[in-house]
């Protein structure tokens, strides 16, 4: 049992004590950066419970986090900033959005799939450029940090940093409990042999839809906290390029075993931010890397360092 | 509106078509034959119109640069094959993302470490640069007429060549069942490579057409390469015929809707608020289209059998 879960811990472990690490080490621009791993894992995670569980490739994963990026940012530039509204209110416009667009996206199998869940957050996408009362195609600052109940604990870095981690584990220790329950057994049922688990009598649209109910949620989360950390939001949270960044991170980590989509979130920021630093053209040496691990590390890096057999 | 004006755009929507589906033929041939989702299909689009700018800077002629640039296109699909996509066949469509993802972030990033962040400029050729009166008071550029009369000589060409020839046969018979032509001793890896490479240089076409009316840039081809994908996927993927008309469905509800979206609602709706609206709605309209023909028809207007 520990054996099999030594990655995780380790890894939950190592952004744990990272944090106080950076402080130590009188390196606050670390902090920022483990802020962003942090953030970007949780959205990351909750696409790999739809895409590594469900098999559902969603291109527009992006729109999620956009929207709850927004929700927030709206509420702050009316003067609410509670994390009590904000959350709820966030939470709920995801699941809208997942439950109206999911019913309609889970008609459709595979590439299908992939460009109607594009097609939906293009949709989101056009939608907030729009919105001239928010910035339009400009952005919106926020107003100020999200409080709990009139307390600012979002407004230094740490305290950020330890709300996200939270999360995260939080999200984590949530997404593994599914993931194991009989829900989630469903759930790679229909992913192995969608007919085999209509003629034992589950309904698979059901379960998916609220799979991408949950991923949508969690996502959205992640993008209260972005909206947090940036101090702005714009259209481009939710451009399909974030969209392909998010699934690249899931698939550079591993698919399906959700410690995967941790590692490939801090993998994808920690090299960006490195590689960032030696010279502005940095993609040059990213990209070939991505097509390099796409090439010959078929379980990406989690399947790397537990060196799993291929089934 | 004036009747030229919605001429005039619709023409414009034709030629944004046209274009779209020099793209999306690529596009979907590679998808349908070899079962490869390749995203770095826009950078294709983006190295055409780059060697373009380039040959004709270093020779001084618009149409010799054409000409290399249709050349280079072909080699850079050769060279891209051969060092990546060769290597995705067979596998998931997730690692094709990954790669060709990867793909996409170094040819960006490429042309930006040797070109510079500054966009290039194409001259249009002397030979098409005047306009054409096509009505009374309705002038027309000669080199977007040229871009339409070239897009759709492409297409009829395209459907000689995959419908009456041996090779078109042979690439028809790849993409129902390629184990099944290959036993049949027909060098599928040379017929893949051929039909990447073919598929690159309609991409590279398509950019170095659309050189002269727009500015040549790091990027230019990530948004077109989202419209491409919508194209095959309401046209139906793998097939020519459905790429065609949803090309031109989508060119031209794109560039009608953006100019008339507005108008329209201002029937219904204070000036203001339609003005607004119509801005917020047109670039959606394409999107709403897509979602909508997949509702009724998951497998797109033109499925092809398999």
């Amino acid at each position: 049992m520990l054996r099999r879960n030594a990655l995780p811990i380790v890894l939950f472990a190592v952004l744990a004590v990272a944090p106080v690490a950076a402080v130590l080490l009188g390196e606050p621009h670390l902090l920022g950066v483990l802020t962003r791993v942090v953030i970007f894992a949780l959205a990351a995670l909750s696409l790999d419970l739809i895409l590594g569980q469900g098999g559902l490739v969603s291109f527009g994963h992006a729109a999620f986090m956009g929207l709850g990026a927004y929700t927030a940012a709206i509420l702050a530039s009316h003067g609410v900033h509670d994390a009590l509204v904000q959350l709820p209110a966030a939470l709920f416009v995801c699941t809208l959005f997942a439950l109206a667009t999911g019913a309609i996206c889970l008609r459709t199998e595979g590439v299908y799939f992939i460009m109607i869940t594009l097609a939906f957050a293009q949709m989101a996408y056009f939608f907030t450029t729009s919105l001239s009362a928010y910035g339009g195609d400009d952005g919106l600052s926020l107003a100020a940090r999200t409080t709990l109940l009139g307390a600012p604990i979002l407004d230094a870095a740490s305290g950020l940093y330890a709300v996200s981690f939270s999360l995260l584990l939080g999200a984590y220790l949530l997404t593994r409990t599914v993931a194991v329950s009989r829900f989630g057994r469903v759930l790679r049922g229909i992913r192995q042999n969608r007919t085999r688990m209509e003629a034992i009598g589950f309904a698979p649209v059901r379960f998916q839809l609220a799979a991408y109910v949950l991923a949508g949620c969690l996502a959205g989360l992640s993008g209260v906290l972005l909206a947090n950390q940036v101090g702005f939001v714009s259209p481009s949270l939710l451009s399909w390029q974030r969209s392909g960044e998010l699934i690249v991170m899931v698939v550079l980590g591993g698919l399906g075993s959700l410690h995967g989509a941790v590692m490939g979130a801090a993998l994808y920021i920690l090299l960006e931010d490195v590689l960032a630093e030696v010279s502005q053209h940095w993609r040059i040496v990213f990209g070939p890397l991505l097509v390099l691990v796409a090439l010959f590390a078929r379980q990406g890096i989690a399947g790397l360092i537990e060196r799993r057999r291929e089934p | 509106m004036p009747l030229t004006l919605v001429l005039v755009q619709t023409l414009n929507g034709l030629q944004l078509g046209v274009l779209l589906f020099l793209v999306a033929a690529g596009l979907t041939l590679v998808f349908g034959v070899m079962d490869v989702i390749n995203l770095a299909h826009g950078v294709l689009y983006m190295a055409g119109a780059y060697c373009a700018a380039l040959f004709t800077m270093m020779t001084g002629s618009v149409w010799t640069g054409f000409a290399l640039a249709l050349v280079a296109s072909f080699a850079t699909g050769l060279v891209l094959e051969l060092l990546v996509v060769r290597h995705l066949y067979g596998r998931d469509h997730l690692a094709q993302v990954l790669a060709t993802f990867g793909v996409i972030l170094f040819m960006n990033e490429a042309v930006r470490l040797l070109f510079g962040a500054a966009p290039l400029s194409v001259p249009v050729p002397d030979a098409l640069s005047g306009a054409i009166v096509l009505m009374p008071g309705l002038l027309y550029p000669t080199y977007r007429l040229a871009i339409i009369g070239a897009g759709l000589a492409v297409a009829v060409l395209l459907y000689i060549l995959v419908n009456h020839t041996r090779i078109g046969m042979r690439v028809r018979a790849g993409a129902s069942n390629a184990p099944m032509v290959s036993a049949l001793g027909v060098d599928i890896g040379r017929l893949f490579t051929l039909v990447f490479a073919f598929g690159a240089a309609l991409a590279g076409l398509a950019g170095l057409l659309i050189a002269p009316l727009t500015s040549v840039e790091s990027g230019m081809g990530d948004n077109l390469l989202i419209l491409a994908f919508v194209v095959i996927v309401i046209g139906g993927v793998g097939s020519i015929r459905g790429a065609f008309i949803a090309a031109l469905l989508i060119g031209l509800i794109d560039t009608l809707g953006r100019s008339f979206a507005g108008d329209l609602l201002r029937l219904v709706m204070s000036p203001s608020a339609a003005s607004q609206a119509g801005r917020a709605i047109a670039p959606m309209l394409i999107y709403v289209l897509m979602a909508a023909v997949l509702f009724f028809r998951p497998s797109g207007l033109f499925p092809v059998r398999r």
